[in-house]
């Protein structure tokens, strides 16, 4: 708050910019670094891991070299979390990761209808949907409609199978590789895997859907 | 039962469409990162572990009504305020009013890549032979508990198979309520739709949960 505001402009940039929860997480923050409990700074080194460092790319190189690499493919079905712990991401939320493939005959979708569980180094942290009644009731009981709520149909004879993850092992869905992706780059691949596709609401986009 | 989750959505109707979002949309207010950080800055400090903190959140009363962060920023407060870490009267002041609790550590900022990096894992040795094995038929547990558990409404009492055998894990139940690890081996147990749903379950349907085995008896 800068000295060359007065005190009528301040009071009243507080109460047009800062609502109610802005004032009562400041209070806890100020409240808590009295305390000794936290280093502010972390606070801030956090926000920016999660905002810029870890987030769904890296689970899109991921399944990029899976579809790449078939020793690697391979290592994701034996040991996802050693297999994704050599492009080196690991830790927090997915300390034991389990890797599902999708086929045209079976389709992976992950849900936590207890809470939010969600493999953070490979995704980063969930989307609002992932953590909202709707898909967590839904989910495991209509997995299609959730599925045409994101606008993706798939065939009949595709049969869905539900992860609901209640322990501590987390889920990553390995998409389908998209026809017509033959000579692509890693890179070129990771650039079709969305995070909605690793989750399971979403598939793969095409060549001509990323350009 | 005294013990009631609010949490434990699988299968409830009526709760309308699910509404995408876009990729990086992470936050959608200023303080929801600030809860975040705090919430993780507060965990490092070993104060509590997250099936307390679970618990907690599922337990708030009026957790139907509050957003996500809300409801992580009750929580929090409530963790520490359980433990004497916290007092109302500081929230009102936005200043400490009363000596601060020991913790048992501070997460420092430059610790903190190294830090997530490691995470928390829950497998442990097993002492004792894992009961069940894949390909195996179980049915979950009947009776509701009265504590925090991890076994979902919808899976009780339910004819499954095992699928994965994870280890020896630390087991939910007990750690939240404070009772130790009691580590227990973990199954993915996985249900045909009509057994969970009834007839009329979506065709081809399969759900599985990750159960530990007091979770499950041989069928």
């Amino acid at each position: 708050m800068g000295h060359d505001h007065d005190h009528e402009h301040e009071h009243e940039h507080d109460h047009s910019e800062l609502g109610e929860m802005d004032l009562r997480v400041r209070a806890l923050e100020t409240v808590l670094g009295q305390k000794g409990y936290i280093d502010p700074a972390a606070l801030d080194v956090l926000i920016d891991t999660y905002q810029t460092k870890i987030g769904p790319r890296n689970g899109a190189r991921v399944v990029a070299k899976g579809w790449s690499d078939p020793a690697f493919a391979d290592w994701l079905r034996r040991d996802a979390t050693a297999a994704i712990a050599s492009l080196g991401y690991t830790g927090r939320q997915g300390e034991h990761m389990v890797a599902v493939e999708n086929t045209p005959a079976e389709h992976h979708m992950v849900v936590c209808t207890l809470c939010s569980c969600y493999p953070w180094p490979v995704l980063g942290l969930p989307p609002t949907w992932y953590k909202s009644a709707p898909y967590r009731s839904r989910a495991v009981k209509d997995p299609r409609g959730v599925l045409a709520d994101f606008g993706v149909t798939l065939p009949a004879s595709t049969a869905i199978r539900v992860w609901d993850s209640t322990a501590e092992v987390r889920y990553l869905v390995i998409p389908q590789r998209p026809a017509g992706t033959e000579g692509l780059s890693e890179e070129q691949l990771a650039a079709l895997v969305t995070r909605d596709s690793m989750i399971g609401t979403g598939l793969a986009r095409s060549p001509a859907e990323a350009a | 039962m005294s013990y009631v989750t609010h949490a434990d959505l699988g299968g409830r109707e009526g709760y309308g469409p699910v509404v995408p979002e876009a990729e990086g949309d992470l936050f959608h207010a200023g303080w929801e990162p600030r809860v975040l950080a705090l919430t993780l800055a507060m965990g490092a400090t070993g104060s509590w572990n997250i099936d307390a903190s679970r618990s907690v959140r599922e337990t708030l009363p009026d957790y139907a009504q509050l957003s996500y962060y809300q409801i992580w920023l009750a929580a929090l407060q409530r963790l520490m305020q359980q433990r004497a870490m916290l007092y109302d009267d500081e929230l009102m002041a936005a200043q400490s009013l009363h000596p601060p609790a020991p913790v048992a550590r501070v997460l420092k900022a430059e610790t903190v890549p190294a830090v997530l990096a490691k995470g928390s894992p829950t497998e442990r040795p097993a002492s004792t032979a894992a009961r069940f094995s894949v390909g195996q038929h179980v049915r979950t547990r009947r009776d509701r508990v009265d504590h925090h558990t991890r076994l979902p409404g919808y899976a009780h009492g339910r004819l499954g198979t095992i699928e994965r055998v994870h280890g020896a894990h630390v087991f939910a139940d007990t750690h939240a309520q404070g009772l130790g690890e009691q580590a227990q081996w973990l199954y993915t147990v996985v249900f045909d739709g009509q057994e969970l749903w009834g007839a009329d379950a979506s065709a081809g349907l399969r759900v599985s949960v990750d159960a530990w085995e007091p979770y499950l008896e041989a069928a």
